[in-house]
């Protein structure tokens, strides 16, 4: 046996252990543009978190709304309450600004919701087709193209126009529309991961199949499962304003980033170009900023772009 | 459970030869590359494609007794890597049966089962990606044993630390991850996982190969420490017959799925019976043999979707004659305790010793 003192593990621990996570937030911050577009992300996360509390106005609360304020330009002041609309007012005399930041929250949740579930559900059927293989992964992996085969607008359109409108009814739309690219991703990467000999080692220790799945191939698998599912977050908010712009969306009541910009698109050509501008540039910053952060994790988590 | 690993040296220790670990009967593998729909229908229509079968390991039977070292000997692609699998029980037999301790494998369930998988560990050739990048050594290390309740939580520090040492780590890499660490150390990781759930038999599958030459050293002189320390039986796989004549008692030659040499390992080295052998031997570098030319086997080893007729080897072989190409030769007794596939010890003027 060695030299060291029996039982004793040594206090004086190294300074600090470089774990993967440190590694890859060091990796991140390496670019500036995606750090920018991070933190462009968080704040829009946070304004649409807080608000009810720095909304100048509830925009669903009728009687804050004033109907003779209807379509004021940016930076006009009401003459009933006195407030400043800084980007303006539509025809019902609500607060763009306002609106604006009631919409985040609505286009964030259906966005991130839609793409966590479909991301469960995805990635759960893509490591089973990858471990399973034989007649499960034929069956999962058709379901794939089947549904890949459609184009996405199409599928949600026909889904929305059979169950209804309604946030809920979105995001199933949105879920259902998704969950293939997960699946396709995850199988992929698990497929490659479980030829590797931990993953026999693990086999061999007698580990249960599921804690060998869960516990082994998952971590394993998340890198690509990340970068899609941030990529896919931009592309589900823009799909749900698609669908809001063609009145298949959200209900009118709860007007998400596409409702505010359908609601301004006829003033489009008679000059008040704020009602469906100003929401466009919020869901084009919002989109842009999730992009840029997901190409860049992209980068940093592939190991064969590594230096 | 205490932490402290105490294997009841085996009754048999002093007399090997009584005791079978595992018996191999039989067994084949193979592995076939089946048409999916299109391609079925393009065959029904007549385009020369099939169903393309690999027989990676074809009827072999090989024993190994308690505390023995067997080393397995071929080139790459011979299905030296399959039947250590299959040894180890990560792989199921096509064909055949593996007797763990006089029972058949296939027939245990439950906790026999259990017990049977954890007591044979295999030992890997990829220190790298036989580690799982995303755990702690400690967990690579305490997740067998804690799980299977060879420690507890309690415990498991002091357990750990036991197992890094005789593995020769410094426990106080515990909290650090595979890529922190040098090939050598990252086999020794290995090494020590699989001793953890303290095993019987360790089948090395190539467990030097990716290593430098003096870290080869090193952990073969560790394999060796271990036999000693713990009594363990291994089943080492290399291409390297240097490493082979160093460590096995026993070995065993393969050559394209088929056992073709069986003997001790002295009499290998000293009077080597099959042709394919022979020429092994003579392609190791020596330093007494510095200047001689060396004899490489001639030509490619042959493509297993294909194998030739007769004996495997008859199209490299230097005294093939017309009954290799037909025939099948089978594994026959020339010594005690040594077995050869070949039909040259058929010939009456041979006395076993082909040219």
């Amino acid at each position: 046996m060695s030299a060291t003192t029996a039982g004793s593990t040594a206090p004086a621990k190294a300074p600090k252990v470089e774990t993967p996570l440190r590694r890859f937030i060091l990796d991140f911050a390496e670019s500036k543009l995606a750090l920018g577009a991070l933190i462009v992300f968080l704040a829009i996360v946070l304004v649409a978190v807080f608000a009810p509390w720095i909304a100048p106005q509830n925009p669903y609360d009728l009687a804050q709304l004033d109907i003779m304020d209807g379509r004021l330009e940016p930076g006009s002041v009401s003459d009933g309450t006195g407030m400043t609309y800084w980007l303006g007012t539509d025809d019902q005399g609500r607060d763009m600004l306002s609106g604006i930041m009631y919409g985040l929250r609505i286009s964030l949740v259906v966005g991130a919701g839609s793409a966590i579930v479909a991301a469960f559900v995805g990635a759960s059927l893509g490591m089973l087709a990858a471990y399973a293989g034989g007649r499960t992964d034929t069956v999962i992996m058709r379901l794939v193209d089947l549904q890949l085969s459609f184009p996405t607008i199409l599928s949600a359109l026909m889904i929305l126009a059979f169950l209804g409108k309604g946030i809920m009814n979105v995001v199933i739309a949105l879920i259902v529309v998704e969950w293939a690219y997960y699946a396709r991703t995850v199988r992929g990467t698990a497929l490659v991961e479980r030829r590797r000999e931990y993953i026999e080692a693990a086999q061999c220790l007698a580990l249960p199949t599921r804690r060998i799945i869960f516990r082994h191939l998952l971590p394993n698998c998340m890198p690509p499962l990340i970068v899609v599912a941030t990529i896919q977050i931009a592309r589900a908010i823009a799909l749900e304003a698609t669908l809001s712009f063609l009145g298949l969306g959200v209900p009118i009541t709860e007007p998400s980033l596409g409702l505010l910009i359908a609601n301004g698109y006829e003033y489009m050509l008679s000059g008040k170009y704020w009602i469906s501008f100003y929401p466009g540039i919020a869901l084009l910053i919002t989109i842009v900023s999730i992009n840029l952060v997901g190409d860049h994790l992209r980068d940093v988590l592939n190991p064969r772009l590594k230096k | 459970m205490s932490a402290t690993v105490a294997p009841s040296p085996a009754p048999a220790a002093s007399m090997p030869g009584s005791d079978k670990m595992i018996e191999v009967v039989g067994v084949s593998r193979r592995f076939a590359k089946r048409l999916d729909f299109a391609g079925k229908i393009l065959a029904k229509l007549g385009a020369p494609i099939r169903e393309e079968v690999v027989h990676a390991v074809d009827k072999v039977d090989l024993t190994i007794r308690r505390g023995e070292v067997v080393g397995l000997v071929g080139e790459s692609g011979c299905g030296k890597s399959t039947l250590g699998r299959m040894v180890a029980g990560i792989l199921p037999p096509s064909d055949g049966s593996i007797l763990w301790k006089g029972k058949d494998r296939t027939g245990l369930h439950g906790k026999e089962a259990r017990a049977a998988t954890l007591q044979a560990q295999m030992i890997f050739q990829d220190p790298m990606s036989s580690l799982n990048p995303r755990m702690k050594v400690a967990d690579i290390i305490g997740e067998a044993p804690l799980f299977h309740g060879l420690t507890t939580r309690a415990g498991l520090p002091a357990y750990l630390d036991e197992q890094m040492r005789r593995a020769g780590l410094d426990p106080t890499f515990k909290s650090r991850y595979p890529h922190q660490f040098s090939g050598g150390q990252r086999q020794r990781i290995g090494i020590a996982r699989a001793l953890a759930v303290q095993p019987e038999f360790l089948v090395c599958d190539e467990s030097v190969a990716a290593l430098d030459v003096s870290i080869q050293a090193q952990i073969l002189n560790l394999f060796m420490k271990l036999r000693r320390e713990l009594n363990l039986t291994y089943l080492f796989i290399s291409h390297d017959l240097g490493v082979v004549e160093h460590l096995s008692d026993r070995v065993v030659i393969m050559y394209l799925g088929r056992v073709v040499e069986e003997a001790p390992t002295e009499t290998v080295f000293a009077r080597a019976n099959h042709p394919y052998t022979q020429s092994l031997l003579a392609a190791v570098p020596r330093i007494e043999a510095r200047k001689k030319a060396f004899a490489v086997v001639r030509g490619e080893i042959p493509s297993p979707l294909n194998p030739p007729s007769g004996c495997h080897f008859h199209p490299r072989c230097p005294h093939a004659f017309d009954r290799c190409r037909v025939e099948i030769p089978a594994l026959k007794e020339v010594a005690p305790g040594h077995r050869s596939r070949c039909h040259l010890n058929d010939l009456p003027n041979h006395g076993g010793q082909p040219v």
